[in-house]
């Protein structure tokens, strides 16, 4: 079990990297220059893990691209020796998709950072794989014109990796996830050939919908060069308030009052009384510390809407027994509140060396039942918990406070995980909303998909990825 | 004899960063979220260079996975200890603690050791550094070479060009040393103006750079306090705050230094023990730490840190008396933060409050105000290149803002941007806020100076 959670390397223990075929290095110093490849400890090291806790693996090299042709070079390179590649952004991710395998070629696309385009005529925008999201935002933003989706790492996560992971973020209950606003891309196939997908179009059926096959692909069926993203206009007004509550289920019940009163807030997010206190020691914006749960609530669109919604939004609050009610007074205020939720699971790690997280997601019906039962079994296993999230869509981030080197207690936290996504999947729900399979959902998805899925799963990657070489072992065997 | 004197700290063969409590080391969960706000990440994009990998190179050290060898130390050094990333960090890693032992570390190993460096370090470190009176004798030396038209002569004649490029460039940093120094300025024992009862009884630290180049501000600073209803205590030959020291990996030094400092200004004698320099200050705050292992001054210290306060922090909090005086013609002004100010001592909101005080003066915001200038300590020198880029990068965003004055809160961004603005032949006022302050106080009513 413990296998799953920590990969078998503990942090502690760095396993040692296969070395790579001194000609293997010589084509890729051909490719991205001598300073474009990394071999030596200290450089690998730093690149031997993602956001996940526990894991760590060194690589064979870090190859750093800075044009696509370099892409596809050095996939070319990589099919020819078989030397399987992963591909690296901000590596932030939490799944443990851009984690290292032994011997392997990173790919890293972090210096490929620009934008490319914005189209105010089409409302689309053209970027490269390493811009981070927070610079498409600004740049869409600076044309008036709005991109929405917004993961909790969006200041340094990588709009490349958004899209292999499908990133989601606090907006997914109005406006949807990445997949929503990828309009095309240029993609790297494992043998090295460049294919464009999509265009500016927005109605285009020529064909397989091959760009929504890479979206959420997670490195294991090309490497995602070129994006072009839809961009929408800015929407006129905003409005964000906070709600406490002094039972987390009363909160649940006044997001499904919400939705079933037709409101679909851009944002519903909650803290739990742990991670309150946990954000408000980073960010000292005034949360009150003094109750179980807190609603983030955004509205926006239209000013006299938003008025509107807010107003009965409030109301719904007041009627599902909230303690209190605040509105954020200024753009920034709001802006600042956002920022703390986005810091909330990173916020956790001061109450322990270790925070594993999980983003299981049930049916917004369902969620006041899911809640329940992620509590009860943090207690039954006698372990610490912190849970926020997006309620909105459902989607909950249990985070447990352990420490990886308790190995006893990380067998509970793998145990009570195992229960937490049985419970998800029995209630209609999937067992991750936004961080993608990777590593850590990797022993899950088969019983989750069905013979029959992993069947077509298979045969697609093999169809792609032939000789196996990108991302080997990650989502599926 | 003197490279001999010169051999550094006892190398001991332990590693510090193996024996520092392990959940500092563990702390960071790498999120990732610092990558953004470190400089030297954003220019280079490599984990390396950037808080994150810094962090896991220093955890492989104290697992005993890597050592801290040559490159370690050239990393350590290639970092400029913005604390940039820890006021970003939101699991709360202590990266200062983290960064000053890897330094020490770094140090100790040997891997940079030269015989030059040794001097250098020597001299600086454990001679100059150690007494007022060595450093004042350097800033004689210095205003001799400037006032006798040396420095002009030198500039002019071309004769300069003959030396290497580097120490051409250093030559060009030198900084104009001051008339007088904080001493021969500022009484031992000053008080408030006549009529104003004295309400606080402070201590005011002049500094070592700041009392060779910015002897003014310090005269500044005290009119600022007296104005406010303090009494101000200013010994002359104070020692070294020992800052310099810490972040060069000479703890043993910095320890003595500390001692000598409560030794000079007992905490309990005074409301507050006021530092004008953002780098002094978010080293002065904790000499607890820095001390706990000698018993004797433990308590001592702990008041210590509790009273030393930067000016900014201190005049708001004794709600300073905004200033009467006429407006002049309004000029605009922005602020540009000190790393070891807004990062290392979380002081954002005071010294823009001081500076909307002031009659006739209107607050820009500058773009990026707390990103790096690329001053930071000694790194202008021991990283020109780093630091130049960063220099203009800020630069830039000056020019942007339109202001005709830039107020800063620490003697090495004064002067590295004194430096840049002068060589692309920009006509910028510098100023320290308090200077501004007290400026405006001078021109309430004569008399009262």
């Amino acid at each position: 079990m413990l296998e799953i959670l920590v990969g078998g390397a503990l942090w502690t223990q760095l396993s040692s990297s296969m070395r790579l075929k001194k000609q293997i290095l010589e084509n890729l110093s051909a490719i991205v220059g001598a300073d474009g490849v990394l071999t030596r400890r200290e450089d690998l090291v730093p690149y031997s893990f993602d956001g996940t806790a526990a894991w760590r693996q060194l690589p064979g090299c870090v190859a750093l691209a800075k044009s696509m042709a370099a892409i596809a070079d050095i996939l070319k390179l990589a099919n020819r020796f078989k030397v399987p590649v992963v591909t690296r952004g901000s590596g932030t991710g939490l799944s443990g998709g851009s984690l290292p395998v032994p011997g392997c070629i990173v790919l890293c696309t972090a210096q490929m950072d620009s934008i490319v385009e914005v189209d105010g005529k089409n409302l689309t925008l053209l970027a490269e794989p390493g811009a981070t999201t927070a610079k498409v935002a600004e740049a869409a933003e600076a044309a008036g014109l709005f991109y929405p989706p917004d993961p909790g790492s969006m200041k340094i996560s990588t709009i490349g990796g958004n899209v292999a992971e499908n990133s989601g973020g606090l907006r997914g209950l109005k406006y949807g996830v990445t997949r929503n606003y990828v309009m095309g891309m240029e993609v790297v196939l494992p043998q090295g050939e460049r294919m464009w997908l999509g265009n500016k179009c927005v109605k285009d059926v020529a064909g397989y919908s091959l760009k929504d096959l890479f979206v959420g692909s997670e490195g294991t069926l090309g490497v995602i060069g070129k994006i072009l993203l839809r961009l929408i206009p800015k929407p006129a007004a905003r409005k964000t308030m906070l709600a406490t509550f002094d039972e987390m289920e009363r909160a649940a019940a006044a997001v499904s009052a919400i939705i079933a009163a037709k409101i679909i807030p851009c944002t519903l997010e909650f803290l739990d009384r742990t991670t309150i206190h946990c954000v408000e020691d980073f960010a000292k914006i005034g949360l009150p510390l003094d109750c179980e749960a807190l609603l983030l609530m955004e509205t926006d669109g239209h000013s006299a809407v938003v008025k509107e919604e807010a107003g009965e939004m409030a109301r719904i609050c007041k009627a599902q027994g909230c303690r209190e009610l605040r509105t954020a007074q200024t753009e920034d205020e709001a802006a600042r509140l956002a920022s703390a939720r986005r810091t909330a699971f990173s916020a956790l790690a001061r109450m322990a060396p270790t925070t594993i997280l999980e983003d299981a997601t049930v049916p917004r019906s369902e969620l006041a039942a899911m809640i329940r039962f992620v509590d009860r079994t943090a207690k039954r296993h006698g372990l610490k918990i912190g849970t926020f999230g997006h309620m909105g869509d459902g989607n909950l981030h249990p985070t447990f406070l352990t420490d990886e080197r308790k190995k006893e207690e990380m067998e509970r936290v793998e145990e009570a995980f195992q229960e937490i996504f049985d419970e998800a999947i029995r209630l209609g729900g999937t067992i991750t909303g936004e961080h993608g399979v990777g590593l850590a959902k990797k022993s899950f998805l088969p019983a989750f998909a069905g013979d029959a899925q992993m069947k077509v799963l298979r045969q697609l990657r093999q169809a792609l990825d032939p000789a196996g070489i990108l991302n080997p072992g990650k989502m599926f065997d | 004899m003197l490279l001999e004197l010169a051999r550094s700290t006892p190398s001991g063969g332990a590693s510090r960063l193996k024996n520092l409590d392990y959940s500092v080391v563990q702390q960071c969960m790498h999120c990732g979220l610092c990558l953004p706000t470190c400089p030297t990440y954003e220019a280079t994009k490599l984990e390396r260079h950037g808080p994150r990998g810094r962090i896991a190179w220093m955890r492989s050290i104290a697992d005993g996975e890597l050592t801290a060898g040559q490159e370690f130390a050239d990393e350590m050094y290639f970092c400029l200890g913005c604390l940039a990333c820890a006021t970003a960090c939101p699991a709360g890693v202590d990266y200062a603690r983290l960064f000053e032992n890897a330094r020490a570390e770094a140090e100790e190993s040997g891997a940079l050791d030269a015989p030059w460096r040794r001097f250098l370090r020597f001299v600086t470190l454990k001679w100059l550094f150690m007494e007022s009176w060595r450093l004042q004798m350097l800033g004689l030396a210095l205003r001799l070479y400037q006032q006798s038209g040396m420095q002009w002569i030198l500039r002019h004649s071309g004769v300069l060009a003959l030396l290497p490029q580097r120490l051409r460039e250093l030559e060009a940093m030198t900084p104009t040393i001051q008339p007088r120094f904080s001493e021969e300025l500022i009484a031992p024992r000053t008080f408030p103006p006549v009529g104003m009862p004295a309400r606080y009884r402070v201590a005011l630290l002049t500094g070592c750079a700041q009392d060779l180049v910015f002897s003014d501000v310090n005269l500044d600073t005290l009119e600022a306090l007296r104005q406010n209803g303090c009494e101000v205590i200013t010994p002359a030959h104070q020692p070294c705050c020992g800052s310099l020291h810490a972040h060069n990996g000479e703890w043993e030094t910095a320890k003595d230094l500390a001692r000598r400092q409560i030794d000079l200004f007992p905490p309990e004698s005074f409301d507050a023990i006021i530092t004008n320099a953002a780098g002094c200050g978010s080293h002065l705050k904790h000499y607890a730490a820095l001390l706990k292992e000698s018993p004797r001054y433990q308590k001592q210290a702990e008041e210590w840190d509790r009273k030393v306060k930067d000016i900014h922090e201190w005049l708001v909090e004794i709600d300073f008396r905004p200033p009467s005086s006429p407006a002049h013609p309004p000029q605009l002004a922005a602020y540009h933060e000190a790393c070891h100010l807004c990062h290392g001592q979380k002081i954002t909101a005071q010294p823009r409050q001081i500076l909307k005080a002031i009659p006739g003066l209107n607050l820009v915001e500058l773009a990026e105000s707390d990103w790096c200038c690329g001053s930071a300590g000694i790194y202008n020198i021991l990283q020109p290149k780093m630091a130049n880029a960063l220099l203009e990068r800020k630069l830039a965003h000056i020019e942007s803002s339109g202001a005709e004055i830039v107020a800063t809160g620490n003697p090495g961004c004064l002067l590295h941007l004194h430096n840049g603005a002068r060589r692309q032949g920009k006509n910028l006022r510098l100023a320290h806020p308090v200077s501004l302050l007290a400026n405006a106080y001078r021109r309430e009513a004569p008399q009262s100076s």
